[in-house]
């Protein structure tokens, strides 16, 4: 009675070693170290790695390793002050095609990475850095749409020939088209539908007598821009977080229209919320050359027109339509120009962008053309307690020029203020422009200090918690103690294990989660051994004893972990950040705690007791 | 064999009804303080910003006060945070300032104070998000509780649903009164907490279940009063050594876990020892109450009819 079959015990040796190698590379640390990667045109070769060991041997550094993949090259260092030094020393040896970022690289060893085994990575709350939660503003995103149909419905009519009054977007939603008589109007609906069937078409205000149609675009086509608008704001996102070069960020969805972005180890937030959260786009306008612009400071704009103004504070009047905007740039680099010496930015613009442009500025040479930054900046302001989003839009005309030739794709600009402001510029074209406006609605920055304190207390408390139960176990149950605190540490390893192996991100409350899990995984065993004690008080013999303890704990075992575990995926279901850190390692403990407490304990007991002739359990 | 005696038998059953007397004290108490001065709600909710300051030696409160007085933010919550060295300064929302402004210009004030602070932390949410959580807080411990209500009801018998959610809603209403009463911080990890909470007290609840409806089918004379009380007796020393180890361990979150996660052991120590309380006298006699019989819980299948436990 009470024997194992040997297929149960190699079961449980392969979980331990499983379990071993996945938990080690948690013991080797991190080493500190440099991430180089190629931001643009540059790639990593070989050719990379030589410069910077001759870069690092000439300052009489010593790097620990260097390592190559196709992506990036990671430099390892013995400490921090030799990391942060060589950031300096390799950023000059590679120039700015190079983004050298600050690190800390898993100390594993070879072997062990070979199987796959990498240590957890660390929260936010326990490295430092920061974390922004940032909503995408979906009906800017629509608006935007919108804008660009009124230009192209506009050019439509006219290449046709259909005469209309007015169009424009309506405050309410969708774009009202005034056309001149029935005739144009019935014309115009025929030309729009038969080219844009994402939009729809209705009768205006019938009672302004007018020939009017509104547009709107339909409900699936604003689903699928506002998932666009969505997707290319990650996208530029992440192009901007290289740039700021930062190694390990993060940058997800999160709902229908936010995003998340980690960024560990960064510390100056002023910087990296710049950098993020700036919407700016170019605008490229033909000047209106026939009207006067003191007119239209006198408030007589022309119909076709927008005033603006310049950085200096100059009025300029620029048509409003727009040629191209910035959506079709695919590269930016600042520059000097070399006729007149001052800063410029050339652009190169993608395939469809530089078709558009050409055609555009082919019937335009010798006029002059306008290049407006457009910034949006969004905050919440609270207006009489109630919460409102206060938009601000920022159009400057940054230059004005002649259009020498036919622009196509590549040109320049000019007439910026500094070199400074060239490079921001670029990077801020060269990083895309954002779909929607983009505000940050949670912000938390962890200071390094706070990180290595939240560690320490995390590990002690594990520690002290874990070697309290241990020893309140060997005295209470004392064989089966031993048992139950083998199974316990077994449990504690297979945890670490599974969320290293799985990636996870481990929290401050992930590691609650761990504590807490200790001390309910002790309640399986805590249940099978009262029932054998009752076992063996009714009368029972101890081996039967023994079997009937386990076999009877098990449904109120399995019961009660099952109710645990619902409530737990509850939690990762509703939960965000670390409450859903929280639910994962409790559902792994409770997971693990399972196999541990009931076949690793009994596989111990069976070696003990199994099969002997009993007069006594020590229990 | 002979039918051996329990060495102990507390009549626990006998004394539910001072039980639900102190229980329904606690309870008034909780709700009474609830509605009164409500929760210490973290800025999670609030929406807010809250800084985290560290000096090289300890300060006076007054001090730092004193400097922020007649500033932007003689409205901020000042305190200390685990050690008289670190400050934690918290600001309500504010009309057009982001929280990075805010950080700078509150260290460039203390800078003022003498000793040269650190940034330990910063923290900012939204008004929008705060809104959103309490009420995905509130949705996730609706969800939480109708599903294992659910399961309850299949495995056992709709009566110990109903048992299982009162003890729940009992602890649910205790620890956050617990909270109201002592002012503590109530943010995200305590929301966290209070769902473990229902999961630790429901543990304990279906355990005690279990035993119940393992008893009602093999006792046929015993009255139902009488079968909750010997389940009790016979799973009570189980109880109060997973409670035991459960609290162990807590004590060491609590004491050695630092502050951070002060307020999420603190609610955690209290529901375990409320959760432990209520499996036993809220859980069982809102079963009986109900009246639990025999009937609801004849086997489909009968467990364990083979094993040779009956004389």
């Amino acid at each position: 009675m009470n024997r194992y079959s040997l297929w149960k015990y190699i079961l449980i040796l392969f979980v331990v070693i499983f379990g071993g190698i996945y938990a080690l590379p948690n013991i080797y640390g991190k080493d500190p170290s440099l991430q180089v990667s190629a931001s643009r045109t540059a790639e990593i070769s070989e050719l990379t790695e030589i410069l910077v060991s001759s870069a690092l041997e000439e300052a009489g550094m010593q790097a620990k390793a260097i390592d190559i993949n196709s992506e990036s090259l990671v430099v390892r260092f013995d400490n921090e002050d030799i990391q942060l030094k060589a950031q300096d020393v390799i950023k000059v040896a590679l120039g700015t095609n190079y983004v050298v970022a600050l690190n800390l690289a898993p100390a594993t060893p070879d072997w062990l990475r070979s199987l796959g085994a990498e240590p957890m990575f660390l929260g936010l709350d326990l490295r430092g850095g920061v974390h922004f939660l940032m909503e995408v503003d979906m009906v800017a995103a629509v608006r935007k749409a919108e804008d660009r149909y009124v230009s192209d419905l506009r050019t439509m009519l006219r290449e046709n020939k259909v005469r209309y009054k007015t169009i424009g977007r309506q405050g309410s939603g969708g774009v009202l088209i005034r056309f001149r008589d029935e005739q144009q109007k019935i014309d115009g609906i025929n030309l729009i539908e038969k080219d844009y069937s994402e939009l729809d078409i209705s009768d205006g205000d019938s009672d302004s007598g007018e020939a009017q149609v509104v547009v709107k675009i339909v409900e699936s086509s604003i689903i699928e821009t506002q998932r666009l608008a969505l997707q290319q704001n990650i996208t530029t996102l992440r192009k901007r977080v290289n740039e700021l070069g930062v190694a390990e960020p993060v940058i997800q969805q999160q709902g229908l229209n936010r995003v998340v972005v980690q960024l560990p180890g960064v510390q100056d937030t002023a910087r990296a919320k710049e950098i993020l959260g700036a919407t700016a786009t170019l605008e490229f306008r033909m000047a209106d050359e026939e009207h006067s612009v003191q007119d239209a400071l006198d408030g007589r704009i022309p119909a076709g027109s927008k005033l603006f103004y310049g950085r200096d504070g100059q009025p300029v009047l620029l048509e409003k339509q727009v040629m191209l905007t910035g959506d079709y740039i695919i590269d930016a680099a600042s520059g000097i120009d070399q006729a007149s010496g001052s800063p410029n930015v050339s652009i190169t613009l993608d395939g469809k962008g530089a078709k558009i442009f050409s055609n555009r500025t082919r019937d335009e040479i010798g006029k002059l053309m306008g290049v407006v930054f457009i910034e949006n900046k969004t905050e919440t302001v609270e207006v009489d307690g109630e919460f409102v989003k206060k938009k601000r839009v920022v159009e400057e005309v940054i230059n004005t020029a002649v259009i020498r030739d036919q622009l196509g794709k590549r040109f320049q600009i000019t007439g910026l203020n500094s070199t400074q402001e060239a490079r921001n510029l670029a990077l801020l074209l060269r990083a895309g422009a954002l779909a929607a406006p983009i505000e940050i609605i949670e912000e938390r920055t962890v200071g390094p200090s706070l990180g290595q304190d939240n560690i320490d207390k995390g590990f002690n408390s594990v520690i002290i918690g874990f070697s309290l139960v241990l020893i309140f176990m060997l005295f209470y149950y004392k064989v089966f103690g031993i048992a139950a605190n083998i199974a316990l540490t077994l449990n504690l390893v297979l945890i670490i294990a599974l969320l290293s192996l799985l990636q996870a991100t481990l929290t401050l409350p992930g590691i609650a989660g761990i504590v807490l899990t200790v001390g309910m995984a002790v309640d399986a065993n805590v249940l099978i051994f009262q029932r054998i004690r009752e076992e063996i008080k009714n009368g029972n013999s101890p081996q039967a004893s023994i079997h009937s303890g386990y076999e009877k704990a098990f449904s109120t075992i399995a019961d009660a972990n099952i109710t645990t575990l619902i409530a737990a995926l509850v939690l990762f279901s509703f939960g965000t950040g670390p409450i859903k850190g929280f639910a994962v390692t409790l559902s792994l403990g409770i997971i693990s705690s399972m196999f541990t407490a009931i076949i690793v304990t009994r596989g111990i007991v069976n070696l003990i007791y199994g099969g002997k002739k009993l007069q006594k359990l020590h229990i | 064999m002979t039918e051996k005696k329990q060495p102990m038998m507390f009549k626990l059953m006998a004394k539910r009804h001072i039980a639900a007397v102190f229980s329904a004290v606690l309870i008034i108490t909780s709700l009474g303080s609830l509605f009164t001065q409500g929760l210490n709600l973290g800025i999670d909710f609030t929406g807010g910003t809250l800084v985290e300051v560290g000096f090289s030696e300890s300060v006076e409160l007054e001090k730092v006060r004193a400097t922020l007085q007649g500033t932007d933010f003689n409205e901020a919550t000042v305190q200390y945070f685990g050690s008289a060295k670190d400050v934690l300064i918290r600001v309500a929302p504010k009309e057009g300032k982001n929280s990075a402004a805010i950080s700078t210009e509150l260290l460039r004030l203390l800078n003022e104070i003498g000793q040269k602070p650190e940034l330990r932390r910063q923290e900012f949410v939204g008004p929008q998000v705060g809104e959103e959580l309490t009420e995905e807080g509130g949705l996730a411990m609706l969800a939480a509780l109708a599903m294992i209500m659910f399961y309850v009801a299949v495995r056992f018998q709709l009566r110990f649903s109903a048992g299982a959610i009162a003890a729940l809603a009992h602890d649910v209403i205790i620890v956050t009164g617990f909270f109201s009463l002592t002012q503590m911080n109530f943010d995200l990890t305590v929301l966290a907490a209070i769902l473990a909470v229902i999961g630790y007290s429901l543990n304990d609840t279906i355990v005690v279940f279990d035993r119940i409806r393992e008893n009602f089918r093999r006792m046929r004379k015993e009255e139902p009063l009488e079968v909750i009380d010997i389940s009790l007796n016979q799973t009570l020393s189980r109880t109060f050594i997973t409670s035991l180890t459960t609290l162990l361990v807590l004590f060491a979150l609590f004491f050695v876990g630092g502050e951070i996660i002060h307020s999420f052991s603190a609610a955690l120590l209290v529901g375990v020892i409320i959760g432990t309380y209520s499996s036993i006298y809220i859980a069982s006699p809102v079963t009986l109450a109900l009246g639990v019989s025999k009937q609801d819980l004849m086997p489909v299948e009968k467990e364990g009819s083979d094993l040779p436990d009956r004389p």
